[in-house]
């Protein structure tokens, strides 16, 4: 049974450029193969790699300021000691000119310090290095499942297909709260590592669908009908053939499910699920402290802007990673590489810019 | 033959209906029973009890929600007790069971607390698709404009954000602050006033089309109005006794009109024109008469009712007018009708805006960061607006904030993806104008894949209510399922779970029904 899905607009096609400007674009990919065209065009995405850089950055302050583990980090304060108030209230001792500081301060509680002495760097920094292990294993298990489920479906199709995307339907609907609630109740399970992997055995389904979605559009195409014709198994048609072939899809859904992971695990902490104290989430810290608002706004400031640029950056690699994938996808030409290509241009590059897709197009 | 045909498609639409709605039910029913023995197990109902000192009284309770809550028998069958009191909703006789919070069946409250779900939820999302859409299209067309990078960057940056976080900083710094403003006289500071004409300027500078002359011109007069009428609100302190008054009024509802027939159906095309201009006509003259009928008992329903007829008459205008397409002119009569009566509507609130704030509940604070209507609040129908009004501000805010972006990046994508069909370009060669060419074969087909996003979102719609009712502390649907989760009390959070899973479910089968009705290359079935 095909159902007629939601359409695929993940391809945002570019502006449909004239013949010399197409040339150019194949003048600048010819001899590569497809992985370096991808990588090429990602690495010239400059929203991408700006984003990349700062989660890298994060991400390496994260980890080696408190350390991970036993191992020390190169900050004075671990999230559990409770060193007693610096400032008046804990107030935070990081300053910046332009925010009402007299100037360039960083002391030794940068983040403030709530009502124990709690210094919030440390608290914050614990909180990214949870955040980002659930999304490491949230991302490793619903992509494997994701894709295993969906392959299967859209592969073998009929009775597969039937029950694999009813089960996916049934997985849907069950909240994700009330999954979390029997993990902590019954099982006794409310770390990092146990919450994410619950997330990852229930937010596989949307990948799921897109896979099986992708697999019944190339089982029919020519390449896999000759692979067939020369014997391949059913294994290695899909892992061999078709897989690489879904790849851009896998790819940029896995990343913007990493995005909507955390928030998703930060709305749980937020309503008392998921991650439990004495273990810490920027959610269960925003949860805690967000009636210390008018009192202690820094307490509730620093996590939610942590949340903020960390999804944020996921968000412009995986429109990196989208743009970079798509073959439809036509870079509109600087004027410089028009010179650089040594001809003038057929239209005004203002055309291309200013007054939008109509000229462009135009024949 | 072409009978038998269309006979045919329509026999293998209901098959494909009656077999995606036997689908569904089964999913419903499997999920619903995962579910009870998930909550069955997330919980002991008798905690509560055990806390009892007094053991006759402890043996007592125990023994109450023993037989309310049928925890002698296995969970499975259990949960066959629970799917015969549902099976009653077939015959009318819905059974939820009890709550063992309230000691109340669930069924009696449903009802009201969906309302109140339905209120906070779908004032933000039909918001959010108008709003959304529109933005999204106007980047498509100023593709990679200065105002396409903003746009997608501040989409980008909204959907970043945790909705419990936002709404916590929009309590502080809206509501707050608003607050203040109003008690400290409404007089605007000179900053916003600044800040509000270059928004104002630089959004109409990097939307308008044409030579860069136009578009400074047209941004300096946009800009200059805002500034005059921010700068005339601060003096006046019209904050504090709002109100559009007949001249308003009549400007406002030529505007619509030139607007409405503009983009619906070209200034050229005159019966059209005038049709919107005799609504508008019609509607500056009930203005007046009008007041007195808002005076005397209005409620809900009559409002409604008025909106009908509004466009009714609108439709009216448009047929008695036709020209040559009829159905063109009633259309634009009837969406001038429609906006001209929102702005009477308006009107009328902002008139009651005064004796809300002053009321001696509110003490003029009137922006709520909690709850959905203020208790103890006495007033007419217009007060009781303004009051819902004030309540669904904020979390209306935060829900637009967070769904506007991605609506914006459906519709971009989709207007994108239609703009290089080659149909687009067959119009432009047939010499349409770019109004046509952008309005009826652009703008239309973009919004088929929106359409089934829509119903799709709705689906999802209720169960992210939870979220929301907790940050701003509104007792629906949501906090039933919450508290009932916390207390391990079962009934109320299957009762939430069912109709959120049956809500889904039905949305869902729409949303592919609707892709098929409106796009005639999908074929539903095989």
């Amino acid at each position: 049974m095909t159902t007629p899905g939601i359409p695929d607009l993940q391809h945002q096609p570019g502006v449909t450029v004239e013949a010399e400007e197409t040339t150019l674009e194949q003048k600048e990919t010819v001899g590569l193969s497809q992985a370096q065209i991808v990588r090429r065009r990602f690495l010239r995405h400059k929203g991408a790699m700006i984003s990349l850089f700062v989660l890298v950055f994060v991400l390496l302050v994260a980890i080696t300021s408190i350390g991970i583990g036993p191992i020390p980090g190169w900050w004075q304060w671990t999230p559990y000691d409770r060193p007693p108030p610096l400032n008046p209230r804990g107030e935070p001792t990081l300053e910046l000119p332009f925010f009402g500081g007299t100037g360039f301060a960083i002391g030794s509680h940068p983040f403030g310090q709530d009502e124990t002495g709690r210094d919030m760097f440390a608290a914050t920094m614990r909180g990214i290095q949870n955040t980002m292990v659930v999304i490491i294993v949230l991302a490793m298990f619903s992509t494997t499942l994701g894709v295993l489920i969906g392959a299967l479906a859209g592969y073998f199709g009929g009775w597969w297909d039937s029950v694999l995307m009813r089960i996916t339907d049934t997985i849907i609907i069950i909240p994700l709260i009330l999954i979390t609630a029997v993990a902590g109740y019954a099982l006794g399970v409310n770390g990092v590592v146990a919450v994410a992997l619950v997330m990852g055995l229930f937010l596989w389904t949307g990948l799921a669908r897109l896979v099986r979605a992708e697999f019944l559009a190339l089982r029919e195409r020519e390449f896999v009908d000759a692979a067939r014709v020369a014997g391949a198994s059913s294994s290695r048609i899909i892992f061999k053939h078709i897989l690489p072939n879904s790849v851009a899809v896998i790819v940029v859904n896995v990343t913007l499910l990493m995005g909507t992971g955390i928030l998703t695990e930060v709305a749980l902490g937020f309503l008392g699920f998921g991650i439990q104290p004495p273990d810490i989430s920027l959610g269960s810290l925003i949860s805690q402290y967000q009636g210390a608002f008018t009192t202690r706004p820094w307490l509730f400031v620093w996590p939610g802007v942590f949340i903020i640029i960390i999804v944020l950056c996921i968000q412009f690699i995986g429109d990196g990673l989208r743009d970079a994938f798509d073959p439809r996808q036509k870079r509109i030409p600087k004027q410089k590489d028009l010179d650089k290509a040594g001809r003038l241009p057929a239209a005004e590059p203002e055309d291309a810019v200013g007054t939008g897709t109509m000229k462009v197009i135009e024949p | 033959m072409a009978r038998h045909l269309v006979k045919g498609l329509v026999d293998q639409m209901a098959m494909y209906i009656v077999r995606r709605l036997i689908a569904g039910f089964f999913v419903v029913l499997g999920a619903s029973f995962i579910v009870f023995i998930l909550v069955a197990n997330a919980g002991d109902p008798l905690a509560s009890a055990q806390g009892i000192t007094d053991p006759i009284a402890r043996q007592a309770r125990i023994d109450y929600l023993t037989t309310t809550l049928n925890l002698d028998v296995n969970p499975v069958i259990r949960y066959f007790l629970w799917l015969k009191g549902i099976a009653g909703c077939f015959v009318g006789q819905c059974d939820f069971g009890y709550s063992i919070s309230t000691n109340q069946p669930v069924t009696g409250d449903l009802g009201t607390r969906i309302l109140i779900t339905l209120k906070l939820l779908l004032a933000a999302s039909m918001l959010a698709v108008v709003f959304g859409a529109s933005i999204g299209i106007i980047t498509a067309l100023r593709q990679y404009s200065g105002f396409d990078y903003t746009i997608t960057f501040f989409t980008f940056l909204f959907f970043s954000l945790p909705v419990f976080w936002a709404a916590v900083l929009l309590k502080e710094l809206v509501a707050i602050q608003f607050n203040d403003f109003i008690v400290a006289g409404a007089h605007i500071p000179w900053w916003f006033i600044w800040l509000a004409t270059l928004v104002v300027f630089l959004i109409t500078y990097s939307i308008t089309g044409g030579q860069p002359l136009r578009r400074g011109l047209y941004a300096i007069g946009a800009g200059a109005v805002t500034f005059g009428i921010v700068y005339y609100m601060s003096v006046t302190q019209w904050l504090l006794d709002p109100g559009l008054g007949p001249i308003v009024i009549v400007v406002t509802s030529i505007g619509i009109a030139l607007g409405v027939a503009e983009v619906s159906a070209g200034l050229s095309n005159r019966k059209a024109l005038y049709t919107a201009l005799t609504t508008a006509g019609i509607g500056i003259a009930l203005w007046y008469p009008l007041q007195y009928f808002f005076y005397e008992d209005m409620s809900f329903p009559r409002l409604l009712l008025l909106a009908v007829a509004a466009i009714a008459i609108g439709i009216g205008v448009g047929y008695l007018w036709a020209g040559d397409d009829r159905a063109l002119s009633a259309r634009t009569g009837a969406i001038t009708a429609f906006l001209i009566s929102m702005v009477i509507f308006i009107d009328r609130t902002m008139q009651a805006w005064s004796a809300y704030t002053s009321n001696t509940v509110i003490r003029g604070r009137p922006i709520k960061t909690i709850g959905d209507s203020q208790s103890g609040l006495e007033g007419d129908f217009w007060i009781q607006t303004v009051d819902m009004f004030t309540h669904l501000l904020l979390p209306t805010m935060a829900l637009i904030l967070i769904s506007l972006a991605s609506y914006t990046r459906y519709s971009r994508a989709s207007m994108l993806e239609v703009l290089n069909q080659d149909y687009i370009r067959t119009a432009r060669a047939k010499g349409l104008t770019e109004r046509t060419v952008i309005m009826r074969h652009a703008f239309r087909n973009a919004l088929i894949p929106l359409a089934t996003i829509v119903a799709f979102d709705i689906g999802q719609l209720l169960g992210g209510a939870v979220v929301t009712e907790k940050v701003f502390q509104w007792d629906a649907m949501g906090t039933l399922f919450l508290r009932g989760l916390q207390n391990s009390d079962p009934n109320p959070v299957m009762a939430f779970f069912l109709i959120v899973a049956i809500v889904a479910v039905v949305f869902n089968i729409i949303a592919d029904l609707l892709y098929a009705a409106l796009d005639p290359r999908i074929r539903v079935g095989q």
